[in-house]
C-alpha cells in the first residue's frame, strides 16, 4: 500500500520504454508508422498496358512471367525519395541479380526522359503512367514503392519508400533468394 | 468600412471554398450526396488522417475523380469500396469491418470506459468510508491531540 504512490511513475516508465521502443525500430527501418499493409501480396499483380517511357513500344504485366523474380520499381522525376533511391537501383541493376522494370508515375515524359539521360537508366524498360491509374490499381501511396514479382505473375513482396542496402538485405534479398529457389 | 466588409465576407466564404475542392457536375443530387458519402468514409492514404474529401493531396484528387467516375456509371457503394479495398485494404476504410483483428479498435474505447467508470466508482465508495468513518468518533489520538489544543488554549485565555 505503501508504493502506491509509485504507481503514475511506474505507468511513465513503462511508456517511456514503449515510446524508446517504437523510436529504436523506426530509426532502424524495421518499423514504419505510415505502412499500410498492402491486399496485393500473393495476389496476381494488377494488369496493364502502357505505352513506355523511353521507347515507341509499350510494357504490360506480361512481362513478370518472363522471368524467375522482378523488381517492380513505381518512379517519377518530381520525387525526391526516388533520387535517394536511385543510386542503389543503378547499383542492383549493374550486378544484375534480378530485373528491374519502372513505373513512371504521373510525370512528364520530357521530364523523365531527361531524369534517366541524367542519372542513368536502371530499368529493364519503365511504362508511362500519367493518369496514375496504374499506380491507384497497383495501390501506390507513397512513391517510391517497389515490388517483388514472381514467374507466375504474383506479387509477393511490397516495399514502400527508397530502398537502400540496408532494406535491401534484410527484407527484399531473402525474399528474392527465396523465390528463386522454389521456382528452380 | 468597406475594406473591413469585403474581409468579413471572404472569412465566411473561406471555410465553403475548402469543401468544394473540384466542381463535378451532377444531374442526380443522390448520386451527388452518394458521392459525398463515400468521400467522407474513404481515407487517404497519403495524408493518413484526412478522408478524401478534405484531402488536396494528388491522390486524393485522383481517388475522387475515380469516386466520381464509378457514382456515374451507376456503381453501388459497395462496389466502390471493394475496388478501393482491393487495392489499399481495409485501411481505407474510416470504418473498417469487424473482424478478430480490429475487435481492438472496436472495443477498446468501450473497454476503457467501463475500466474508468469502474475505478471512479471504487474511489468514490472508498472516500465515502473513510469520511463516515471519520466523521462520528474521534480516536483517543485525536481526542488526545484536541484536549491538548483546548487545554492550551484556555491557559493562554487565564492569563490575560
Amino acid at each position: 500500500m505503501k508504493t502506491r504512490f509509485l504507481a503514475p511513475l511506474m505507468i511513465f516508465g513503462a511508456m517511456v520504454g514503449l515510446f524508446y521502443f517504437a523510436l529504436m525500430q523506426i530509426g532502424q527501418g524495421d518499423y514504419n508508422p505510415r505502412d499500410i499493409p498492402s491486399p496485393l501480396i500473393n495476389q496476381a499483380a494488377p494488369a496493364f498496358d502502357l505505352p513506355a517511357v523511353t521507347s515507341d513500344g509499350s510494357v504490360s504485366s506480361a512481362v513478370f512471367a518472363q522471368h524467375q523474380v522482378s523488381l517492380f520499381n513505381v518512379w517519377a522525376s518530381w520525387c525526391v525519395a526516388c533520387r535517394q533511391e536511385h543510386p542503389f537501383l543503378m547499383d542492383l541493376a549493374r550486378r544484375g541479380e534480378v530485373p528491374i522494370y519502372g513505373l513512371n508515375y504521373k510525370d512528364e515524359r520530357a521530364d523523365a526522359i531527361q531524369w534517366l539521360n541524367r542519372h542513368g537508366d536502371p530499368y529493364v524498360t519503365s511504362g508511362f503512367d500519367l493518369r496514375g491509374d496504374v499506380g491507384i490499381d497497383w495501390g501506390v501511396y507513397g512513391v517510391p514503392e517497389t515490388f517483388v514479382i514472381d514467374g507466375n505473375g504474383m506479387v509477393r513482396y511490397k516495399h514502400v519508400g527508397p530502398l537502400g542496402p540496408e532494406s535491401w538485405e534484410k527484407k527484399m534479398k531473402p525474399v528474392i533468394d527465396r523465390l528463386k529457389a522454389e521456382s528452380s | 468600412m468597406k475594406q473591413w466588409l469585403t474581409a468579413l465576407a471572404l472569412l465566411v466564404w473561406l471555410p465553403l471554398a475548402g469543401a468544394a475542392i473540384d466542381a463535378r457536375p451532377f444531374e442526380d443530387p443522390e448520386q451527388e450526396n452518394r458521392y459525398r458519402q463515400l468521400t467522407e468514409e474513404l481515407r487517404c492514404t497519403v495524408c493518413q488522417n484526412q478522408n478524401l474529401a478534405d484531402s488536396n493531396a494528388e491522390l486524393a484528387v485522383d481517388l475522387r475523380r475515380k469516386v466520381y467516375e464509378m457514382v456515374q456509371e451507376g456503381q453501388s457503394d459497395d462496389q466502390i469500396t471493394n475496388y478501393m479495398v482491393a487495392r489499399y485494404g481495409d485501411f481505407v476504410l474510416y470504418r473498417p469491418p469487424m473482424e478478430p483483428a480490429t475487435y481492438l479498435l472496436w472495443f477498446g474505447p468501450a473497454l476503457l470506459l467501463l475500466i474508468g467508470s469502474i475505478s471512479l466508482v471504487v474511489f468514490i465508495r472508498r472516500r465515502m468510508a473513510v469520511s463516515v468513518a471519520d466523521s462520528d468518533e474521534l480516536s483517543s489520538d485525536e481526542r488526545q491531540r484536541l484536549e491538548h489544543l483546548v487545554g492550551a488554549d484556555s491557559k493562554k485565555g487565564g492569563q490575560r
